[in-house]
């Protein structure tokens, strides 16, 4: 036991939160952080204010600490590296004992993890780079409401990514009009179809409008393609209670899946409507606004792939991702590294990916990874090869932007992908023979090599503005 | 904007039944090599048929068992054939169970009845 003498005043966080002899625990949530100091205070000491920070500590001993075994609690930095081609800045590695946190709540974890901290004077930036949650916290948190499988039988989509698309413009449509673009898209052989994030419920769109002319759309086209198909209503609202009043009625509707926008919903809200979603059979797709605010500066804020983990643990079927090559931040490793995450059971560090620690998901489902913003025919081979075929490929501008119009759009769309997963099955290295496998395709495709056509200038080649740390 | 219409296509809404829906039905040569991508896998290849006016459910009617532990593309190859002949009006599609997953590894419509 500790020494039981109160000693009021102000001591160095390092006396207490700074213990590089600590083994870390298979319960305990590890972070990594990269720190950021302001100049002359050590690094040891950075580390160890974030991990107090973080946990138990404040600024000053109280007498109440000593009703406590605070040796039990406390949040422990463990370890500091050197960040690579960074001189200014370091990793702070900290170990959390699981009861600092409520079980199923991410929210808990990130008030703790992100929160006062983040504001802290004696560092100029903070940024957490990553989380290991412990398999006991994991099994306590409910995760997708279907996952991969689960909708993959649902939809009956197998063996391919499924192709989808925003509707635009984004805004502005009438719920009639809105439902004929959805229509045109998903008889040319989408499976789905998006509200824009930014469509809720607007004056020239009420939600109930919206949803009942997208029915009618999906209805027709199942039964004129066979196909299952569906559309992700948005039950994104200012208050929980319009938000699942919303979910009720895509629900009376008979409609396969619902969206959110999980940052500016907020994690409380996310939770409880995966939750609803799995309690009534609905599908969840997940936008992400916000996040780029979040995760974009590479020396502060919270980098993707944590916030990723953190909505696989609350709850979601489908996630944004980025597309690597589209018109959207995003590097291919990175990107990479955070899609395992979404998907796998297990993820071994992997710093080549930016995986600071293993991860075990255990019997979590996993989650689609989306690829949408700026993508069209010509990118799907490369799509296939990067995303495979647990993911959603979504081209809105790429679909809706066809000389033809929306079914058009999609068809060929639809048939790039086919003959980009049928030549992956043959063994053929679809990135580098992009161009002939697409070629061969539109012999039998006007529509794709219409959009080959209208396509072939644009690309999106600038540097990522938040990098991988390598060497 | 002007778009000139008797430029454009128009779009033929088809019964398109899912993967591969969109491409040209495959040659043999083309049906052999997703079949050996199939048992590279490591998935147990499956038949099922259905008639197409009754071809909107989950289930279709499985033909014989699925073909645990064969790695003989031809004999899969076979086993289509020999499934078209007793239910020539039928859809009959090949699959790869993947016992991992749970899911199917790859799923199309080999050969389409006419409705």
């Amino acid at each position: 036991m500790a020494s039981k003498a109160y000693d009021a005043g102000v001591k160095e966080y390092r006396d207490m939160y700074w213990t590089p002899d600590y083994v870390p625990l298979d319960t305990d949530l590890l972070a990594c952080f990269k720190c950021t100091g302001q100049a002359g205070v050590p690094r040891e000491e950075v580390a160890a204010a974030v991990a107090a920070e973080s946990s138990t500590g404040t600024w000053s001993t109280v007498w109440s600490e000593l009703l406590t075994d605070l040796e039990y609690y406390k949040g422990r930095a463990y370890r500091i590296e050197d960040v690579p081609g960074d001189s200014e800045s370091f990793y702070a590695f900290v170990a959390y004992p699981i009861d600092l946190f409520e079980e199923g709540s991410v929210v808990n974890v990130l008030t703790s993890l992100v929160g006062n901290v983040f504001g802290f004077k004696a560092l100029r930036h903070l940024r957490l780079e990553d989380i290991r949650f412990p398999i006991a916290f994991i099994k306590t948190c409910g995760g997708p409401p279907a996952g991969i499988q689960v909708e993959r039988d649902r939809l009956n989509k197998y063996g391919r990514p499924m192709l989808g698309a925003t509707i635009k413009p984004k805004l502005g449509l009438s719920a009639k009009n809105y439902g004929r673009a959805v229509y045109e898209c998903l008889r040319g052989g989408l499976d789905l179809t998006k509200d824009d994030e930014n469509v809720n419920s607007q004056p020239f769109m009420r939600w109930r409008d919206r949803f009942e002319f997208v029915a009618e759309a999906i209805q027709k086209a199942e039964l004129e393609t066979g196909e299952r198909k569906g559309h992700y209503l948005n039950v994104t609202a200012a208050t929980c209670e319009d938000m699942f009043e919303r979910a009720e009625f895509a629900k009376e509707l008979g409609m396969p899946i619902i969206m959110h926008d999980f940052l500016t919903g907020g994690f409380t809200a996310n939770t409880s409507l995966a939750n609803w979603c799995r309690k009534n059979g609905v599908l969840l797709h997940i936008h992400r606004a916000m996040h780029a605010v979040i995760d974009r500066h590479p020396k502060h804020g919270i980098h993707f792939r944590v916030l990723a983990k953190c909505l696989r643990l609350s709850g979601g079927d489908h996630l944004h991702t980025g597309t690597v090559v589209g018109k959207l931040e995003g590097d291919r490793a990175s990107t990479l590294g955070f899609v395992d995450q979404l998907r796998e059971s297990f993820v071994p560090e992997d710093r080549s990916r930016g995986v600071f620690f293993d991860q075990d998901w255990g019997s979590m489902p996993g989650v689609f990874a989306v690829a949408s913003g700026g993508i069209h025919v010509w990118h799907m081979p490369a799509l296939v090869t990067i995303f495979g075929d647990d993911s959603v490929l979504q081209f809105g501008g790429g679909t809706q932007g066809h000389p033809w119009g929306n079914a058009a759009g999609a068809a060929a769309n639809r048939v790039a992908l086919e003959a980009s997963v049928k030549a992956r099955n043959q063994g053929r290295e679809i990135e580098k023979e992009a161009r002939d496998i697409l070629t061969e395709a539109a012999r039998h495709s006007p529509e794709l090599a219409v959009a080959m056509e209208t396509w072939k200038e644009i690309k999106f080649e600038f540097d990522t503005v938040d990098r991988l740390d390598v060497k | 904007m002007t778009l000139n219409t008797s430029t454009q296509g128009d779009f033929v809404t088809a019964q398109t039944l899912e993967t591969f829906g969109f491409l040209p039905k495959f040659t043999k040569e083309e049906i052999y090599d997703q079949i050996v991508y199939l048992l590279s896998q490591g998935w147990t290849p499956a038949i099922e048929h259905e008639h197409p006016a009754a071809a909107r459910n989950h289930y279709w009617t499985m033909w014989k068992l699925p073909m645990f532990g064969e790695q003989d593309p031809n004999r899969v190859m076979e086993e289509l054939e020999a499934c078209r002949r007793s239910y020539p009006d039928h859809h009959i599609r090949l699959f790869g169970y993947d016992n991992y997953t749970q899911g199917q590894g790859l799923s199309f419509v080999v050969f389409e009845g006419r409705a």
